[in-house]
């Protein structure tokens, strides 16, 4: 199964949805509509050929100059049979970054989307308990996200005179 | 007044201090090396190591504290019975060390009472068995009335202890 009868399935079934076709490193990426990330990880799943039965990985990037469409959901999945892998990513916009969960199909999606939204602040919809995983609950802000300054200059949890700056 | 009383009982209580292996990150294994027989830690009469903070005398907090972590380093603390040392092994436990950022807490003494910071980045175990010594200067200096003093209460509620 070469990375050229991946994308010849992918778009039969999906025709011109799906974008951004690359090979970086040898590792087949393209990029999904936001509503279709449900049906692609589905049909990745069930197909007999694809069999992309294992989500290595569920992360976000902050692109903070693509206007719209800032924060992309970057799904990495696994054929653990043939030793395939494949990645695809979903971009939202971050003043409404919803995004579909996909807990009901991958259980190991549950901590990875915690995190997703405790470090970039994507909400996923239908999620059973999305709530901050890794940082405190009082947490206000997103800390992954390219907007803060290198050195903020109202901390108070370090002492300015012993650390001198 | 240092009575023959207070002479026996500190030092008694500094030849037999548990501790409580608080380890976090790469100073814990650092402590396990101390602890294993190279760098024996149980000739200073740290022979066992409590994890029940009911049953030790020293804390030693090793490795990086997160601020999710600090309100469960502040229960084991409290959970700890008179006479209690704390020990802060390490460059994360003194101050935050290298990790200057918004997820770690910026040394353990924003939290609970410290006694003796052994520096390192992980200290090597002579400067641990070295703090550790201290603590047992600290222990036979230290009268039988001190936990019941008013600057000892003092100290207690600037951490918002009772």
């Amino acid at each position: 199964m070469t990375n050229e009868t991946i994308q010849q399935k992918l778009t039969e079934k999906f025709p011109d949805q799906l974008t951004d076709w690359q090979e970086p490193y040898g590792m087949l990426t393209f990029t999904v509509p936001k509503d279709l990330n449900l049906k692609v990880l589905q049909f990745l799943f069930d197909d007999t050929e694809l069999r992309f039965r294992f989500l290595t990985d569920l992360q976000a990037v902050h692109y903070p100059d693509n206007k719209g469409a800032e924060l992309a959901v970057v799904y990495h999945l696994h054929n653990l049979v043939d030793n395939v892998r494949i990645r695809f990513k979903v971009f939202t916009d971050i003043e409404k970054p919803d995004v579909f969960s996909a807990t009901a199909l991958y259980s190991a999606a549950n901590f990875m989307e915690r995190e997703t939204y405790d470090f970039y602040g994507v909400n996923f919809i239908g999620h059973p308990n999305l709530i901050r995983i890794l940082n405190v609950e009082e947490m206000d802000y997103f800390p992954m996200r390219k907007e803060f300054p290198l050195e903020e200059q109202s901390r108070v949890d370090k002492d300015d005179e012993m650390f001198g700056r | 007044m240092a009575t023959n009383l207070e002479k026996v009982v500190s030092l008694a209580r500094k030849n037999s201090i548990w501790p409580l292996p608080f380890a976090t990150s790469c100073c814990g294994i650092e402590f396990m090396a101390t602890a294993a027989s190279h760098y024996d830690l149980a000739r200073f009469g740290a022979e066992r190591m409590s994890f029940s903070p009911r049953q030790c005398d020293l804390m030693m907090v090793m490795g990086t504290i997160a601020k999710k972590m600090a309100p469960i380093v502040k229960q084991v603390y409290l959970q700890m019975a008179e006479p209690r040392w704390v020990l802060a092994m390490g460059a994360c436990a003194c101050s935050g060390g290298i990790f200057d950022s918004y997820p770690v807490l910026q040394g353990i003494d924003q939290i609970i009472p410290v006694d003796v910071y052994v520096p390192g980045c992980p200290p090597r175990p002579e400067a641990v068995l070295d703090g550790f010594m201290k603590i047992q200067d600290l222990v036979n200096a230290e009268g039988l009335r001190r936990r019941h003093s008013d600057q000892y209460k003092d100290l207690m509620a600037g951490y918002g202890i009772q």
